[in-house]
């Protein structure tokens, strides 16, 4: 457990607290036990909190605190450490494989010297975990894609990917909630939505969830997305 | 309850539904919009009377035409530098009218800032996204941008002669530097690009939306090929892509990014800077994180007596004419 920290002041309203400069599982659960502490007891100015990778962002009203009061409120946070967060939930995520529906999968797996459906069993086999969101809504930042299928971003971002597209790069995966350009490999195309539309639960992951993707065939796929339609 | 009904006439690219924002959904990866001139905002608001943080109209340089369907309602029209038609009269900027069925009005860009506000006093009925009806322009997310042909509803319509006239400008000091507290991620950049960020000219590019601004002057090159791990970023944000190329991330920003960010704009400055044009000039000046707070806890007194003065009504008319001292006696003989 690390409970070793670096603070960076961001402009006049934000603290940034990093636990390490590269990925790492304990800088990893350092932010999340940090991130549960804060929110269990938010120091006084305290906006939120933005987890990521190796990293926490705290954002706090600069007419209540400053950079400094809020350190010296998170050192002591990090003293006493909480236990890390539990597991979290194992969040189903249905996916369907059609050619067209992932247009990158023949060069992912010509990238691994596999055949396709060798891709894909590597790919449901993995062992997922939300790491993170970022970039845009819902954008839920995965870890754990199989080191026999990791493949670099393309050199060139794609324009307008659909939403529900499922792609990777190196060891992440996601499932996009809006059409917009992105450099990933996409290799298929999930009906389930990341954006749930509820009010009391408006995303579908907490930080910290595991994903298991379950294939589906093109009727399960259309029948399911004609319901999300329909809702 | 009465209402007035709007139809969009006319409404150029990015012109939205925009309200305070919405907070505490970063983690989301939901950046919080809201206006890119907050102060402007605040003061359509303000000097109506309302309530602070509702829903408004941001209006991009594209412009705007309403034309009121039915229904009487005073409005405020603030930000930049922006011109009014109001039927055929032309008003300037800063102002409030009261608009009745039949009425046009248009909003359009004068000689300098990029975003004007339009306020009601009344309720905008506007779709909702997370409790707030602040646009995400990249999704639409929020209330949206509005397009040519829509109705807009405003409930709860009020008609406020005692608010009618001009409103006075916030006290901007556009040619300052913007203030800069440097970091996170100086130690990428070679040794001499601090130097550049402060000392250097720099000039608003045309890419410039409500997510951030590409400014063009100086390069600041980087260390080599960096594999930062991705991280959150805040409104104010100068990110410097791999070719020495710096942009500010403003209100729709996306909230993490794996570039390395130089220094961060303090939030007392990005009122003033979002006003900028695409060709105009813009300096960096370093401060210290404990400036920086000092800076932003002054700017706030200043604001809020700035907005004290707005909040005042300025009466009926014999009032006004006394106070602006411009009935010489003759009324009250």
């Amino acid at each position: 457990m690390i409970t070793d920290a670096s603070f960076r002041a961001i402009a006049d309203h934000a603290l940034m607290v990093n636990f390490a400069a590269t990925m790492d599982t304990d800088a990893s659960r350092a932010v999340a036990a940090l991130d549960k502490a804060i929110m269990a007891g938010p120091p006084h100015g305290v906006i939120e909190t933005v987890p990521a990778l190796v990293n926490l962002l705290v954002s706090f009203d600069p007419l209540l605190t400053d950079h400094d009061l809020l350190a010296a409120d998170i050192r002591k946070k990090l003293r006493h450490p909480e236990p890390a967060p539990s597991q979290g939930q194992v969040r189903p995520v249905q996916v369907c494989f059609d050619d067209d529906l992932g247009p990158d999968m023949n060069a992912v797996a010509d990238a691994c010297n596999m055949s396709s459906e060798a891709v894909i069993s590597a790919f449901l086999a993995g062992d997922y975990r939300v790491l993170m969101y970022g970039f845009a809504p819902g954008y839920a930042y995965l870890g754990g894609v199989a080191p026999d299928i990791q493949v670099p971003r393309k050199p060139t971002p794609l324009r307008d990917v659909p939403t529900g597209s499922v792609v990777i790069a190196n060891g992440q995966c996601l499932v996009t909630t809006l059409t917009m350009p992105t450099g990933w490999s996409i290799i298929g195309r999930s009906p389930t939505r990341i954006l749930t539309g509820e009010t009391d639960r408006p995303f579908l992951f907490e930080i910290g969830d595991a994903v298991r993707f379950e294939r589906i065939d093109r009727a399960t796929f259309e029948q399911a997305r004609s319901e999300v339609v329909d809702a | 309850m009465p209402s007035a009904r709007f139809v969009v006439r006319a409404a150029g690219p990015l012109v939205t539904f925009q309200d305070s924002g919405r907070t505490g959904q970063l983690r989301f990866g939901v950046s919080p919009s809201g206006p890119m001139d907050r102060l402007a905002f605040d003061a359509a608001h303000t000097a109506l009377g309302n309530p602070n943080g509702g829903t408004a109209i941001e209006v991009s340089l594209g412009g705007l035409t309403l034309c009121c369907r039915s229904g009487d309602v005073t409005v405020a029209v603030t930000g930049g530098g922006c011109l009014l038609e109001h039927n055929d009269q032309q008003v300037q900027g800063w102002t409030i009218l009261t608009l009745r069925g039949g009425d046009t009005l248009r909003i359009r860009p004068g000689k300098s800032g990029s975003w004007a506000y339009v306020a009601f006093a009344g309720h905008i009925e506007s779709k909702r996204w997370l409790g707030s009806a602040a646009t995400h322009a990249g999704s639409d997310f929020g209330g949206g941008a509005l397009v040519q042909g829509q109705d807009i509803c405003i409930t709860a319509a009020a008609v406020r002669d005692d608010r009618v006239g001009e409103i006075a400008k916030p006290a901007h000091a556009p040619l300052a530097p913007l203030r800069v507290v440097m970091g996170p991620q100086e130690q990428y950049f070679e040794a001499d690009a601090a130097r550049r960020l402060t000392g250097g000219t720099f000039r608003v590019s045309d890419a410039y939306d409500r997510m951030g601004m590409r400014i063009e002057g100086p390069r600041l090159p980087l260390l080599g090929a960096l594999s930062i791990p991705s991280e959150p970023v805040v409104k104010g944000a100068i990110q410097v892509s791999g070719d020495g190329v710096p942009s500010i991330l403003l209100a729709d920003h996306q909230t993490t990014g794996g570039y390395p960010k130089i220094a961060t704009v303090i939030s007392a400055d990005i009122d003033r800077l979002v006003q900028l044009r695409s060709g105009q000039t813009l300096r960096f000046a370093a401060i210290s994180p404990e400036e920086s707070i000092a800076a932003v806890r002054a700017e706030a007194k200043q604001r809020s007596q700035y907005l004290d003065r707005l909040r005042e009504p300025r009466g009926t008319l014999a009032q006004r004419l006394m106070r602006e001292n411009l009935n010489h006696g003759a009324y009250f003989d």
